[in-house]
């Protein structure tokens, strides 16, 4: 749903504003994924979901699991938004009895659906909660924001099976692809390629888009909500870690990117020069 | 629909302030020790340079368990399996058929939740010597739940044919992953990895496979430890000390099989015998002891210091070391209260 008359580019650019901010009161987080899915995180919350800020519980809401816990910082970001989350506790991101842990946590945080960060266990979740949707003759779809590590795990394709088999066309699985895990690059570490074949022998319907590229971003989710038949749909969504910090992007990338003191004000005043409309 | 344990819990929640950090990667509180960077890593390759049987696997976690030491310097006999732990576990147990002497690595959470199946039936149960070695054991992450692994010796106990140990320091780190490699059977080692404080080096202290070890003694209680709640037990000595009261610690590092003789003779003898785990008090150590005590009719006054039978809060290590009653001053208080 469109919050006020906002441009998606505008959100994705305050996603990453408020990612940043969360990291500089730590000096540390997942920053380089949070600015890698700040603009799927927008599509989502701000095209493709359907959701009241006041009430995170609202049973007509589509459910967004987040099964990669170390990716919080990403989803408080859009949850403050999303007004879901207030921005003045931002400064009390990953502190001691913060709603904002720096893993994921359900009991923790309104919006957050699921304790994520044992990874594998977003998408099997979701295949339950579809099947719920369904008989509970709800509407809503339920999304499962994943990411390429944890295309490893068999848990995920055990439930990617069972998602077909039970013809979940109300599940819309979204896989983070930034060709990083912790102890390297994804492609050299389990290779997973070819990602959208492999879904599509199992029966989904796959689409495979640069995840930093909005416009493509809010096509596959139309495509997905409005395909006729009943497969479940994955957005495989190629995305370049730190993206929108050119002087981030260009550093060699691991799972956690070293940021100095110093540079998150500079990261900061990189993202206000460039403030789109 | 709204469960009750969310609810209650965040809307309760205010943050506190200060410079704290539920982060996943925390360093332990040990002051005045020395660290070494390393240690299993860099014993696995001394060991490996002499036994060509030696191969590495990891689950995408050799940074985070020094494995990626020895991926360095063996990379032929180092095997990335990728985010699976169950299919690393599986592969392990399939190369320890073949001849080889596999350590496989992951958090312990993983191994001990995730993969337990894989290690029970592809290992254990043919007792293959598959060395399963595991960071973040019990509280030693403020990352929450997810990574905090208070539950992994009561789930690996339960497990015939496993050797389980949980190394103090560094120095028993080096010593046990040397003894793990020359044992014949499937072994669960808990770690601490990357720079891992060295207390039992400058005592002269030597580990020794199912061996439990006076490490200090005193007159008033004896504590019996494991994992770095020993040098917790051996830093409260110091305090209690100051205060005129002397403690014995026990240090016994192997968790199964239990040196029962030595234990037992220690209970019967012991004023006030405390046990102190990194772990929840449900399965541990301390019940391990309790049990071998009540079979032999040997009944000391016994008390726990262990984790509470929970799911943690994410926090920072200190803060909930603190609360969960397993830092230095918690174990001051807890045995000064009992001796008075
Ligand atoms: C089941 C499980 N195994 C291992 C881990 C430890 N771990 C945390 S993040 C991570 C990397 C996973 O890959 P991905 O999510 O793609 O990493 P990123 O893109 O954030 O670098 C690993 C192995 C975990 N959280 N859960
Ligand atoms: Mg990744």
């Amino acid at each position: 749903m469109s919050i006020a008359n906002v441009s998606l580019a505008r959100r994705a650019w305050s996603i990453r504003r408020h990612a940043l901010r969360m990291a500089e009161v730590q000096g540390q987080g997942y920053i380089g994924q949070a600015l890698g899915a700040a603009d799927l995180l927008a599509a989502s919350y701000f095209h493709a979901l359907n959701f009241h800020a006041d009430d995170p519980d609202w049973e007509g809401r589509d459910r967004f699991l987040l099964s990669i816990g170390h990716y919080a910082i990403a989803l408080y970001a859009a949850l403050i938004e999303a007004g879901v989350l207030p921005e003045d506790e931002i400064g009390t991101y990953g502190m001691d009895d913060s709603r904002m842990p720096m893993s994921g946590m359900a009991a923790y945080t309104p919006g957050m659906e699921i304790t994520g960060g044992s990874l594998g266990h977003g998408l099997g979740i979701a295949v339950g909660v579809g099947l719920a949707l369904r008989a509970k003759k709800n509407p809503a779809f339920v999304y499962n924001m994943m990411s390429d590590g944890e295309l490893g795990e068999g848990s995920t394709w055990e439930a990617a099976m069972a998602a077909s088999h039970h013809c979940l066309g109300n599940l819309i699985c979204l896989v983070d692809f930034n060709n990083q895990q912790a102890d390297g690059h994804s492609k050299d570490m389990m290779s997973s390629e070819p990602v959208d074949q492999k879904f599509e022998a199992f029966g989904w319907y796959a689409q495979r888009v640069d995840g930093n590229d909005i416009k493509a971003l809010t096509k596959a989710f139309d495509a997905a909500k409005t395909l006729k038949d009943d497969r479940p749909r994955v957005i495989i969504c190629d995305t370049k870690m730190c993206k929108g910090v050119p002087f981030l992007e260009e550093r060699e990338i691991t799972h956690f990117v070293r940021v100095a003191p110093e540079e998150w004000a500079s990261a900061i005043a990189h993202l206000d020069g460039e403030a789109p409309a | 629909m709204t469960l009750s344990r969310r609810k209650s819990k965040y809307e309760a929640r205010v943050a506190t302030g200060g410079p704290a950090t539920s982060a996943m990667i925390a360093s332990l509180e040990a002051e005045g020790y020395e660290t070494v960077a390393a240690p299993f890593g860099h014993a696995l390759v001394d060991i490996a340079k002499s036994n060509r049987k030696i191969v590495g696997l990891t689950a995408d976690l050799s940074k985070y368990t020094d494995l990626h030491v020895f991926a360095e310097a063996f990379p032929d006999r180092f095997f990335q399996m990728g985010m699976a732990e169950q299919s690393m576990f599986s592969a392990a147990a399939g190369l320890a058929r073949e001849g080889f002497k596999p350590f496989a690595t992951t958090y312990a959470v993983f191994a001990s939740r995730r993969a337990y199946d894989f290690i029970c039936m592809a290992i254990a149960e043919e007792a293959l010597p598959v060395k399963i070695v595991c960071a973040l054991p019990g509280l030693t992450t403020g990352y929450g739940p997810s990574h905090q692994a208070t539950e992994d010796l009561a789930i690996f106990r339960g497990l015939p044919n496993l050797t389980i140990i949980d190394p103090c320091d560094a120095t028993e780190i080096a010593q046990a992953t040397r003894a793990i490699a020359a044992s014949p059977g499937p072994v669960y080692m808990r770690l601490l990895r990357g720079q891992v404080p060295d207390v039992l080096g400058p005592l002269g202290y030597q580990f020794q496979m199912g061996k439990a070890q006076f490490v200090r003694r005193g007159g008033d209680a004896t504590v019996v430890a494991a994992g770095f709640m020993t040098m917790r037990a051996l830093d409260a000595a110091k305090v209690l000390a100051a205060e005129a009261i002397e403690i014995s610690v026990l240090h016994s590092p192997t968790i199964k099989p239990l040196d029962e003789k030595t234990i037992l003779t220690a209970a019967a003898n012991a004023n006030l015998l405390v046990t102190a785990e990194n772990h929840t008090i449900i399965g541990g150590l301390g019940e391990a002891v309790a049990g071998a005590c009540m079979r032999e009719g040997v009944h000391p006054r016994f008390r726990q210091i262990a984790l509470p039978d929970e799911f943690l809060d994410a926090g920072a290590l200190p803060t909930l070391h603190d609360q969960y009653r397993v830092s230095v001053k918690a174990m001051v208080e807890q045995i000064r209260g009992w001796l008075t």
